[in-house]
């Protein structure tokens, strides 16, 4: 996107990226580079014989059956988790701004589990939804259902999804919100005085003028399901039953957190970053061909 | 030498006004200790920094044992490691393959002018930290041993001899079939199918689970726990999971809650969970883990979970005699009396053992003496010194899968054993081909 | 009409009661659950009334969080928490929004370099750069600091992103008003800017608020000083799954006072959003 009134400064820009461009070159593109220097060795944990592999790491991905595998759960758990999340905290933003009363009382208590550390939300499900530990389960148990996603992998995915997107509705209502917010009310107003409903200003007016928080949300929550959510289902199914729940970025945190194969790991890792930063362009080249900014 | 460290004892004291930590030499423990277990290394520090004035222990929280392994290799590769690791027990064949970042605890000692007397300890411990030649590289901190656990109310109910809890497997197997048979809830239920199924399965029945002494003789054996005996235990357990006799509910000891509520009536787990049963307050006994009665010679000893301490490399004999004075006074018998009563791991050295029996304590706390009853008495044989390969985890995840496809029921006890040896296997491989 | 406006809010009342109580269902189950003991939480099925032991549960989490943690009271770790997530929250707003108005209102050489090298930083999984980052905060001498706990942390593809999305959106017209006024390029920032960001920035506050205060793997890894220690590190040190006693009254308990400066984040910046939806009505 580009806008045609611009400012005229040539040293400024610089100096206003300064600061962002500084920590990401230190913090981000110093250990990425290590990440993929990495990808072509073959080391032991400590580091103590490190050995050129050339591209031995990646030709290992690739015959690696359960890589395929584990491609489609991965697709399969982003999409149901970027559905899982937008749809409900779009509708309840959109409902949110129809009620006038005890409006902060659900804006509070629609955002406040945002704030529950991921470290704790990890053991709360299994403590509610674990067939041995899960009061909830236990319920579900009791009504004649087999509920079981220990072995289970449809209610394991199931189970994983709601879990990651539980947090994440609260963050992608917050932002809906804020987008609303910032809509001029005559805008609305001057809609319903031509006579449009509810239903017709949410769709003609309210949704083309939050499509770049629209945009900005679906980016944001696939990176999250890519990458942000293997603590989490580490917690709750550590990958099983057998690889049913075994997303890319937990067999990279597998294989290199709790497996040490550091070289492995790190290949697995650029691979996915590729994967993602492709799909990025994608949407950056077709999706936001869509959003309307100004 | 002891007028010298009375004369540093001295001067010490005497300039405790002025500078007080300046003339200790800091020795780092990281550490994976949570809960109460926590408080207890809490304790050790302060006392042994208060017992003498050269050293201070400093014990750093560092997160799961996976987090503090992880931790403490961040921290070698810059530098920066702690003199003391703790390593869980599946850490213990990376550390041991890991010569140059380690220091062995035998050599340590030795630095700080002690011997270290093997026949003190036990047995089924130490030979599991020890390296092919008998040396010690890590001393043992926690361990603890899969002990059976079974519900006394339940027992009673369906007409089962409370006092006198099944021996064998067959045994178990018919007590929670009776279980289920009579109150339609689940007989049987296990933590750790990996560690107490196939592990120490293998010890306790002195069946190999690998090859060279199930790893320790080298960094490539040839995974054996798809035998005809292994092969027996896992069709009866997918074959009672059919009907409910017996449940799983993860990988770890998420079965735990279906014992405490009354669920399951026959539970296994390591004897480190005792304290939530006693806590509970639940009518529960135990048992010693189960055997074959065909397996010959067993029950032999079963092989400790838990973590030692490492000593890692690269840090100043100073340091190292710290760390070795400090090992010392671990293993006082009266550290390790109290270690053993109030965190509920096993007692290092036979010592301690003597001192808590001959106390009554073990009549007080039913259930205490049986782990550490299982770990001595035999010498260990190749089955039962422990398994030692460089990527456990790794191997107990793909057993792990192979289990759940087979109780899910999608494939045969055989073939999951089978898979589980083969993937295993070439993990293996893989991961040794990272050494060389 | 105002008829079926009325059925159309109280839809959505019922609605919203139902998204809260759902939302907010594993919250409630903490919270009953800090009021029972730990063995009741342990036998499941808990019961979904408070119990009785809730004093018991907050006074072992206030003091028990305190002598777990090597003598360092819980209001030093609330301390840290509180430092580490302010700093990361203002720190990442503050390079965010001037590097987004680089990008948005300058045209220089290498503008979209610099948008896509920040933006790929969304892309790179923690656990693959944290040994390396590890390293480099060695290097610096940041252990045991708090610019180590937080620098790292503030760079943000997801800030910049937002306020990127924003900027587009502010129409051209007034970007040429302010210039016909002689309104300079900071001074558009300052008068224009930054009072319509507002809504986004208070959305932004809370979120990053959040992350700093909920940061658990990078301060375990780059601290060993106890005082350094945050409530969160704190809370895990409580919990042990299968080999000791864990109060498990106590984790919960900690975990709902863990809660507490997030919610009065999200209280307080809830303010800020009507305010700002005020303003634009006048």
């Amino acid at each position: 996107m580009e806008r045609r009134a611009i400012f005229p400064n040539k040293k400024l820009p610089y100096l206003l990226v300064a600061p962002q461009m500084a920590i990401t070159l230190v913090f981000f593109f110093w250990p990425a580079g290590q990440a993929v220097r990495q990808s072509l060795y073959q080391e032991d944990p400590f580091g103590l014989s490190v050995t050129f592999a050339g591209l031995a790491n990646f030709h290992r991905i690739f015959a690696d059956p359960n890589y395929l595998y584990s491609l489609q759960v991965t697709f399969i758990f982003a999409i149901g988790v970027t559905v899982m999340t937008m749809i409900p905290a779009l509708l309840l933003a959109a409902l949110i701004d129809r009620v006038v009363k005890g409006k902060l009382v659900y804006q509070t208590l629609l955002i406040w589990p945002y704030a529950l550390a991921p470290a704790v939300a990890g053991i709360l499900w299994l403590f509610m939804f674990n067939p041995g530990m899960g009061t909830l389960a236990m319920l579900i148990r009791s009504t004649g259902y087999n509920w079981d996603p220990s072995l289970n992998g449809t209610q394991a995915m199931l189970l994983v999804m709601v879990s990651a997107a539980w947090k994440q509705v609260s963050y992608n209502f917050l932002f809906f919100l804020a987008g609303m917010q910032a809509i001029p009310k005559s805008f609305i107003e001057a809609a319903a005085i031509d006579g449009a409903g509810p239903m017709r200003r949410f769709w003609t007016i309210i949704m083309p003028l939050i499509s770049p928080t629209t945009f900005f949300l679906l980016v944001v929550n696939m990176v999250y399901a890519f990458f942000d959510t293997f603590g989490l289902i580490h917690a709750v199914t550590a990958g099983g039953p057998g690889k049913d729940t075994e997303t890319l970025v937990l067999k990279v945190y597998n294989d290199g957190y709790v497996n040490l194969n550091m070289g492995g790991s790190s290949a697995q890792s650029v691979v996915l970053m590729v994967i993602v930063i492709s799909l990025t362009i994608f949407q950056f080249k077709y999706v936001e061909r869509r959003v309307h900014y100004s | 030498m002891k007028l010298s460290k009375a004369t540093v004892l001295a001067l010490a004291a005497s300039t405790l006004l002025t500078a007080p930590a300046l003339a200790k030499t800091q020795i780092q423990w990281w550490h994976a200790m949570n809960g109460t277990n926590n408080d207890a290394v809490e304790r050790l520090a302060k006392e042994f920094n208060e017992s003498q004035s050269d050293y201070e222990v400093l014990p750093v929280f560092k997160g799961s044992y996976n987090e503090t392994l992880n931790a403490g290799i961040a921290a070698f590769r810059a530098k920066q490691s702690p003199a003391i690791l703790q390593v869980f027990d599946a850490g213990t064949g990376v550390m041991m393959a890991a010569k140059g970042a380690v220091r062995p605890v035998e050599d340590v000692l030795k630095l700080g002018g002690f011997t270290l007397n093997k026949a003190d300890y036990l047995s089924g411990i130490t030979a599991y930290y020890s390296d092919p030649s008998g040396k010690l590289l890590s001393f043992p901190f926690n361990s603890s041993s899969p002990i059976l656990y079974f519900n006394k109310d339940t027992f009673k109910t369906v007409g089962l001899d409370e006092n006198n809890p099944p021996k064998t497997w067959p045994e178990v197997f018919d007590a929670a079939r009776k279980i289920h048979e009579k109150t339609g809830k689940c007989g049987l239920t296990s933590a750790w199918l990996t560690w107490i199924h196939t592990e120490n399965f293998a010890a306790w029945n002195n069946v190999p689970f690998a090859s060279d002494e199930n790893g320790l003789g080298s960094l490539t054996p040839t995974l054996k726990f798809n035998g005809p005996l292994n092969v027996k235990h896992f069709s009866t357990l997918a074959e009672l999971a059919k009907d409910g006799t017996f449940r799983y509910a993860g990988r770890t000891s998420e079965a735990k809650p279906l014992f405490l509520s009354g669920e399951c009536g026959l539970y296994l787990d390591s004897s480190g969970g005792i304290g939530d049963m006693v806590k509970s307050g639940m009518n529960f006994g135990t048992g010693a883990l189960p055997y074959y009665p065909e397996a010959s010679g067993a029950p032999q000893n079963t092989i400790p979970g838990g973590a030692s301490l490492w000593v890692m490399g690269g840090h100043s004999d100073e340091e190292y005699k710290g760390v070795a004075q400090f090992f010392h006074f671990l293993a006082q018998t009266k550290i390790q009396v109290r270690l053993h009563q109030e965190t509920g791991y096993l007692p290092v050295t036979l010592a301690a053992y003597d001192e808590t029996k001959k106390s009554g304590f073990y009549d007080s706390h039913p259930g205490r003496e049986q782990p550490i009853l299982q770990m001595m008495g035999k010498a260990p044989t190749e089955n039962s010194k422990g398994v030692r390969l460089i990527n456990l985890p790794q191997v107990r995840d793909i057993e792990n899968e192979e289990f759940e496809a087979m109780l899910a029921g999608k494939e045969d006890a055989k073939t999951a054993l089978d898979n589980a040896v083969k993937r295993g296997n070439e993990a293996i491989k893989e991961a040794a081909s990272r050494l060389q | 009409m105002i008829e079926t406006r009325q059925t159309g809010r109280l839809i959505a009342h019922f609605l919203l009661i139902v998204a809260v109580i759902a939302m907010g269902f594993p919250l409630y189950y903490t919270f009953i659950a800090s009021t029972h003991t730990s063995s009741e939480i342990l036998s499941p099925p808990l019961s979904m009334l408070p119990g009785s032991n809730i004093a018991g549960a907050y006074g072992l989490a206030l003091t028990k969080g305190a002598s777990s943690a090597g003598n360092v009271s819980m209001t030093l770790m609330l301390w840290n928490s509180l430092v580490m997530a302010l700093a990361i929250a203002i720190g990442k707003i503050v390079i965010s929004m001037l590097s987004a108005y680089a990008i948005v209102f300058f045209r220089f050489p290498l503008r979209l370099v610099c948008f896509w090298m920040i933006f790929i930083t969304l892309m790179l999984p923690v656990e693959v750069r944290i040994v390396p980052t590890y390293q480099v905060i060695v290097s610096l001498g940041l252990l045991d600091t708090y610019a180590g706990l937080t620098v790292p942390l503030m760079a943000s593809a997801t800030a910049t992103f937002l306020f990127r999305q924003f900027f587009l959106t502010i129409p051209d017209e007034l970007v040429e008003a302010a210039r016909l006024d002689g309104a300079g390029a900071m001074r558009f920032f300052k008068d224009i800017l930054l009072p319509l960001s507002r809504t986004n920035i208070a959305a932004l506050f809370v979120v990053t608020f959040i992350y700093g205060w909920t940061q658990y793997l990078w301060p375990l890894l780059v601290t060993t000083d106890p005082a350094m220690g945050t409530i969160i590190v704190a809370l895990k040190k409580m919990v042990n799954f299968s080999d000791a006693d864990t109060p498990w009254d106590a984790v919960m308990a900690t975990a709902i006072l863990a809660l507490l400066p997030p919610v009065a984040v999200i209280v307080g910046m809830q303010k800020l959003f009507v305010k700002g939806l005020v303003e634009t009505e006048k």
